[in-house]
């Protein structure tokens, strides 16, 4: 097997406060390999976004990593200066973030900003410049006349499609994406879903994709991560994890959306909210939420139990559970 | 303030009836010509006990009709007329605080709608306190704490002393709820209620949303961008498109045997993890511009089956079947199409969704 693009392990992140140290990225470790399409999926509060910018060292105070590394193309992040990093960022790997009306700057001309971004990470030619901005926005579907569009003029599929124009300028072997869909109505989303997905096949970077919508990448990524509580509750390939949810909460997340084909049938969803990490549950912290708790989750904390191909955080698939069967 | 008895009503039992319902704005300074057409010839039914989905994509005017019907505008033509009294006429404050409250609104964003300072009681004491002025502060109280339970906010009395930011976005869509309830509605206008909540805490509102019908008879304008969720709760769909309603009818209908090309579009564009394939589309989902539209169908530039016809003459909601309307030149009856072939296959368009 080739060596993983990027390899987390044993990722912590937490919002250091006056009263408390919030750990919302708890002991993360993941591997994406090159040209590979991981889907990430929890809800809000989950960390699944603070881990993105720890994964893209940007995280700012009073956010930190308290441990753990992240190895991409053979080099530590974490250790690496400002200075080291800019050489890395945007070249190598860049992120598309979740809402495109915030992220692109309302002043300047979509060809400005990608100039911006192009001589923050080489010195080029404003010709080679132009050309590869054009370039881009070809590539995204967007007409090359709109380079001197200001954000306002394009619509919302529009604006999160120049994001990822701009993420794909200097072709980076890994994109990160927060969701870069869920500001979309479902015939922008299912559009540019399959446009991220062509792009990905043509070029051959690696995406790292978060969203809180598990039906969305069912078709799309290979594999699938689900984050609960700051935790990794499952990892493994999408069809499996579709097919046969075995935490608790992945098979809640799928039972969840209601569905506009076959018989109309009750959905439950999940009962409770998610925990304040602040205070996470003791032993599982799904278990407060979990409709097959046993004695053992408010004290025992389950580790990740390999089962076939996947991952799972859940007493469930202990081996003391499966001995004892 | 007792209100009129409900011989006002309709025969049929239609609680509220829009003709023609539109709304322009003006954009630009004061001598703009330029007209944005939000809602246009909206005719719309709600019966009593009905919850009826309002479904549409961003700027298709769904929320201007929620703000119509909520008195927050007036129309630029056509009227609301809620058993049997024409909504725009009701002057005295009497008159429109009687047609607030029994028609409240739920709003989109649970954290932006409550006021952070006030206590979560305040809203549901303050909607008591107006009205129905007849309770005394001890029943007001004691109906509070009934709505909370409903809406499933429990223990009631430890909630409503919660302030907005001690809950969680769900808890506090159920305050929206409670503040609704606890007028006693008639119809609630529940803006996109649930599309700020987290996938698993959705389906409790929905279900509560069914449980508000069935239990205090309430009928509900749900109004969301997520024809899924629409299924999931509605009797009847009203699907809008560009400030036009294009095709309306019950629910399993509308979803079984889609009749204009735009239901057709968004029907295959919801993901679904149970479908083996993704169906390819070259339509990228850019929404359409309703600034002075001419004649003609406003779907027509994304419509694969669009003929000449449908850049001239608008078209407007034709019988496709029972209780079953389409607004499109193309489409084709159910009956008249199937008797007439003797056949019961599904027409060119219908197969175009339900490939596979």
């Amino acid at each position: 097997m080739p060596e993983p693009l990027l390899e987390v392990d044993s990722l912590s992140v937490s919002y250091l406060t006056d009263t408390a140290d919030i750990g919302a990225v708890d002991r993360v470790s993941m591997t994406v390999r090159a040209g590979e399409f991981l889907g990430i999926v929890g809800e809000s509060g989950c960390g699944k976004s603070t881990l993105l910018f720890a994964i893209a060292q940007l995280l700012t105070p009073p956010a930190e990593v308290t441990s753990g590394r992240v190895t991409f193309k053979g080099q530590d992040l974490v250790q690496l200066t400002d200075s080291e990093l800019r050489h890395v960022r945007w070249r190598d790997y860049s992120v598309v973030m979740q809402s495109a009306m915030n992220a692109l700057n309302p002043m300047k001309s979509i060809a400005a900003q990608f100039k911006d971004t192009m001589r923050a990470h080489e010195r080029t030619s404003a010709d080679a410049i132009r050309a590869r901005s054009a370039e881009v926005l070809h590539l995204v579907g967007i007409d090359a006349a709109h380079l001197d569009s200001y954000p306002h003029q394009l619509s919302g599929g529009m604006r999160q499609r120049a994001m990822i124009a701009m993420a794909l300028l200097f072709t980076p072997q890994l994109v990160i994406m927060d969701e870069p869909t869920s500001a979309l109505d479902v015939v922008a989303q299912r559009s540019l879903m399959t446009q991220i997905k062509q792009l990905q096949q043509q070029f051959g970077f690696a995406v790292i994709f978060v969203t809180h919508d598990m039906s969305l990448i069912a078709h799309y990524s290979d594999r699938v991560m689900v984050m609960y509580a700051g935790q990794v509750a499952e990892i493994g390939a999408t069809t499996s994890i579709f097919e046969r949810p075995l935490h608790p909460y992945s098979k809640g997340l799928l039972d969840a959306f209601p569905s506009v084909h076959g018989p109309r049938r009750a959905l439950t969803g999940i009962a409770g909210s998610p925990p304040d990490l602040g205070r996470p549950p003791s032993g599982c912290r799904f278990h407060p939420r979990c409709s097959e708790a046993m004695a053992q989750c408010t004290t025992v904390e389950p580790e990740l139990y390999l089962i076939d191909e996947t991952q799972v955080r859940c007493l469930l698939y202990s081996e003391q559970l499966r001995d004892a069967v | 303030m007792s209100p009129p008895a409900s011989a006002f009503a309709d025969a049929d039992g239609a609680l509220l009836q829009t003709s023609g319902l539109s709304r322009h704005f003006r954009l630009g300074g004061l001598l703009s010509r330029r007209m944005l057409h939000a809602v246009d010839d909206l005719d719309l039914t709600i019966h009593e006990r009905e919850i009826v989905a309002l479904v549409g994509e961003s700027g298709s005017g769904k929320t201007t009709v929620a703000r119509l019907l909520a008195m927050i505008y007036p129309p630029t033509r056509g009227g609301i007329l809620y058993r049997g009294r024409s909504v725009h006429k009701l002057r005295s404050r009497k008159d429109v605080l009687w047609y607030r409250g029994e028609v409240p609104m739920v709003f989109q964003d649970p954290y932006s709608a409550m006021n952070p300072v006030f206590r979560v009681s305040h809203g549901v004491m303050r909607n008591l306190k107006l009205h129905r002025p007849e309770l005394d502060r001890a029943q007001r109280r004691e109906e509070a704490e009934r709505v909370f339970d409903i809406v499933g906010l429990n223990p009631a009395g430890d909630m409503l002393r919660k302030f907005p930011y001690e809950m969680s976005g769900g808890q506090r869509q159920r305050v929206g709820f409670a503040q609704a309830l606890a007028v006693q509605p008639k119809l609630i206008l529940a803006d996109e209620p649930v599309s700020m909540l987290d996938v698993s805490i959705r389906a409790g509102i929905l279900n509560m949303m069914s449980k508000l019908r069935a239990e205090e008879g309430a009928s509900i304008l749900y109004i969301t961008h997520d024809i899924a969720s629409a299924r999931y709760v509605a009797d009847r769909i009203v699907v809008m498109y560009a400030g036009h309603a294009v095709e309306q009818g019950p629910t399993e209908v509308v979803l079984t045997r889609p009749k204009h090309p735009y239901t057709q579009l968004l029907l295959s564009a919801v993901p679904d993890p149970r479908e083996k394939a993704v169906p390819v589309s070259a339509d990228s989902g850019e929404p359409p511009r309703v600034i002075d539209p001419g004649e003609g169908c406003r779907f027509r530039q994304r419509c694969p089956y669009a003929i000449d016809e449908c850049a001239r003459i608008t078209p407007v909601l034709r019988s496709m079947g029972p209780a079953h309307d389409a607004a499109c030149h193309v489409a084709v009856a159910d009956s008249v199409d199937r008797v007439r072939n003797g056949v019961n296959t599904p027409t060119s368009a219908e197969r175009v969704i339900h490939r596979g």
